[in-house]
């Protein structure tokens, strides 16, 4: 689609103008500490705003904490501090952030938290050298362009889509399912991962339809699912387009069963949908913050803190103290010394054990599939797991 | 076949929306050549006053059409209140300036309106309070819902309303006067003026009754939705031939069913190499095609009696 295209093409020259090679060396602030500036890139303004105040509140209590600890780097006495960022959940505003935290020489970047930002701005981060972790954007094609500065401490859309396609098989039993997606990278990514798995599992896919990240109207759409009569439908995209779907999907009097990704699997899905939301199924990266490993402790603390926890906090968390464990074995906070041994952490965070595969990808991720029951999201069935 | 009519219930329901808000765009071009861009702005605020009377009134357990109606005419004041502030603040002054002077203004209004609104009400998408039970019919294979019944029958209403207001009414012929030719109308007594105000009240009163209609039909508002649902109308007006009545109802109608139509049959036509959301491409190729062979719109004609 041309519409696309022209965002796309004027962001790739963008990428091109903006990404002359920098070299990295942290900024020293008094000769006896060293400050090491860790960035955090989150839509800060806009209808994800607080999706992005809780990443960074997650990112600010893990520096927090390590600065507690005193930590002392390559024989100097260090100071992380945090520079936090807007990025609007924009690409493009992504880039011009990525740009920023390249010129101010930052040590490593925990962000961003779409994968509609985090990819255009991973291609900055590797030309700078500079190791960036995301802790929700779940995109493959994120740690899969070859650079060998992206990382991320969630499962991917392959482990999300794959588990889903398998589960709608196995556990919910359906014989057919109706796709949609709104068209994004994040959610036609997950639809299509999840189309292949489902094949795979030996359920039929009697279509897969898109709409649009602005859409409100899914009558056109429905109508044709509902001539086709799938058992279940899927949806990738956002909540703010899933709550109004959920509804027009029962006032056409479809009765299949709903399922959607992390995007739909919120509160803000339970008052769009009203009444009309219950029984369906959405599915989280990760386990439920009581079942973490440390979960139960990570949410008195930052409850306390900064009160209820979204969604991503815990993987900021991860992320940051994931970094500085790299940095304490590298002894070093300069990018290049140090990445080497992130790529070979080995790390308890609080979300899971974090090591990462060759691509940078989180090992042996789970899902956790959640159903609508009496107006409150409950977790069903934690899937994946093993390496 | 069913789903046939299924496409077209629900494609004539999307319609009667567009056309609704297309009037306001048609009138007011009809009258003083302006596009008026705020226009999807002020349908906006409509439903997002409508959704806060509304959700202030359920939240007290209030529940059924009642509901409604108080939420559109608590929205009609604000909307023609609004209407008639842009139109002295934003266009009067341009009246005599080159016509692109307006225009810009024009948008400028719509980029404070969306800003202002998302002060107001945040940046959120908000829920619309489920107040109506909302059966529904079956005919004939399909489903019909009793909001999409009541869509239709209140902007069929509103439409003849308008039509009679405009061929049958002093003011309606004032203000065809002053469509025609404006100075000649001043100087046969006509307040080109106020006519031109009472334009605007007009569009924005019907603005202000489909903002709510389409708050209650999705479920949903949000600043940014008058932006979308505008260029739409517009694109109605236009293919109906913008400045007639009729043009713009129909014009509503027919986009409403094609862009359903569309999103209902192009991937299976095409063995889904085109997708459904290519029903956006097949709408506005379908206006290209019209202004081809009719410039003037479906039922516009050069010259002819405007309003």
């Amino acid at each position: 689609m041309p519409r696309l295209l022209t965002p796309i093409v004027l962001s790739l020259i963008t990428i091109g103008l903006v990404s002359c090679g920098k070299s990295t060396e942290p900024s020293s602030a008094s000769p006896g500490t060293l400050t090491v500036l860790i960035g955090a890139s989150n839509p800060m303004t806009g209808p994800q705003a607080h999706l992005g105040k809780d990443n960074e509140n997650g990112t600010r209590m893990a520096i927090e904490d390590a600065n507690a600890q005193g930590l002392t780097i390559g024989g100097q006495k260090v100071k992380f501090e945090l520079v936090s960022e807007d990025d609007s959940a924009d690409p493009k505003t992504g880039t011009i952030v990525a740009q920023k935290f390249a010129d101010q020489k930052v040590s490593g970047v925990i962000g961003h938290l779409n994968s509609g930002t985090t990819i255009p701005a991973s291609r900055i981060y590797s030309e700078a050298g500079i190791p960036q972790i995301s802790p929700s954007a779940t995109n493959p094609k994120y740690t899969h362009q070859g650079f060998k500065t992206a990382f991320r401490v969630i499962p991917n859309d392959t482990q999300q889509g794959g588990e889903l396609g398998r589960y709608v098989a196995s556990k919910i039993g359906a014989k057919t399912v109706a796709v949609m997606d709104d068209s994004t990278q994040y959610g036609q990514g997950l639809a299509n991962q999840f189309e292949e798995a489902a094949k795979a599992a030996g359920v039929t896919v009697l279509t897969h339809e898109h709409t649009d990240d602005k859409a409100t109207d899914f009558q056109a759409i429905l109508t044709n699912i509902k001539a086709k009569k799938p058992d279940i439908i899927f949806y990738g995209g956002m909540d703010a387009q899933s709550g109004p779907m959920m509804k027009q999907i029962r006032s056409l009097g479809i009765q299949a069963k709903f399922l959607t990704g992390d995007g739909g699997c919120s509160t803000e899905f339970l008052t769009l949908a009203g009444a009309a939301g219950e029984g369906a199924y959405c599915s989280l990266p990760g386990m439920p913050i009581e079942k973490m490993p440390k979960g139960e402790d990570f949410k008195k603390r930052f409850n306390a803190k900064y009160g209820e926890i979204q969604d991503y906090s815990p993987y900021c968390y991860d992320a940051v103290m994931v970094m500085i464990d790299a940095m304490k074995r590298a002894d070093s906070t300069v990018p290049s010394k140090y990445l080497p041994e992130l790529a070979k952490s080995n790390y308890d965070g609080v979300t899971a054990h974090i090591s990462f595969d060759e691509n940078g990808d989180l090992k042996g991720g789970v899902i956790t599939v959640y159903k609508l029951l009496s107006g409150k999201w409950v977790p069903q069935d934690t899937l994946g797991g093993k390496p | 076949m069913d789903i046939f009519l299924q496409q077209v219930i629900n494609g004539l329901v999307q319609g009667s929306l567009y056309a609704l808000v297309a009037l306001g765009y048609t009138m007011v071009y009809g009258i003083i050549e302006l596009v008026n861009f705020a226009h999807g702005e002020v349908v906006m605020v409509g439903a997002l006053v409508g959704l806060s009377v509304i959700e202030r009134m359920a939240a007290r357990g209030d529940t059924g059409w009642g509901v409604i109606a108080i939420g559109v005419l608590v929205a009609i004041p604000s909307c023609m209140a609004l209407g008639l502030g842009i139109e002295r603040i934003a266009y009067r002054p341009l009246r005599k300036a080159p016509r692109l002077a307006p225009l810009i203004s024009a948008i400028g209004v719509s980029i404070a309106l969306q800003q202002l609104a998302a002060l107001i009400w945040g940046r959120n998408y908000l829920h619309y309070p489920d107040v109506l039970a909302n059966p529904q019919f079956h005919i004939g294979g399909a489903v019909i819902t009793q909001v999409q019944l009541v869509i239709l029958g209140i902007t069929g209403i509103l439409m003849l309303g308008t039509w009679v207001i405009v061929q049958k009414t002093a003011l309606g012929r004032a203000m065809r006067a002053s469509a025609q030719n404006p100075s000649v109308a001043g100087l046969m007594g006509v307040n080109v003026d106020r006519i031109i105000a009472s334009t605007f009240l007009m569009g924005s009163g019907l603005a202000a009754v489909a903002g709510v209609l389409v708050g209650t039909y999705y479920g949903v508002g949000n600043h940014t939705m008058g932006f979308m649902l505008g260029l739409k109308a517009f694109t109605a007006a236009v293919l109906g031939g913008i400045g007639s009545l009729w043009g713009a109802m129909l014009g509503g109608l027919l986009l409403g069913v094609i862009e359903n139509l569309g999103a209902g049959y192009l991937s299976s036509l095409t063995n889904g190499a085109i997708g459904s959301n290519y029903s956006d491409v097949l709408a506005f190729l379908m206006l290209i095609g019209v202004l081809i062979f009719r410039p003037s719109g479906l039922m516009g004609e050069r010259g002819s009696e405007k309003v």
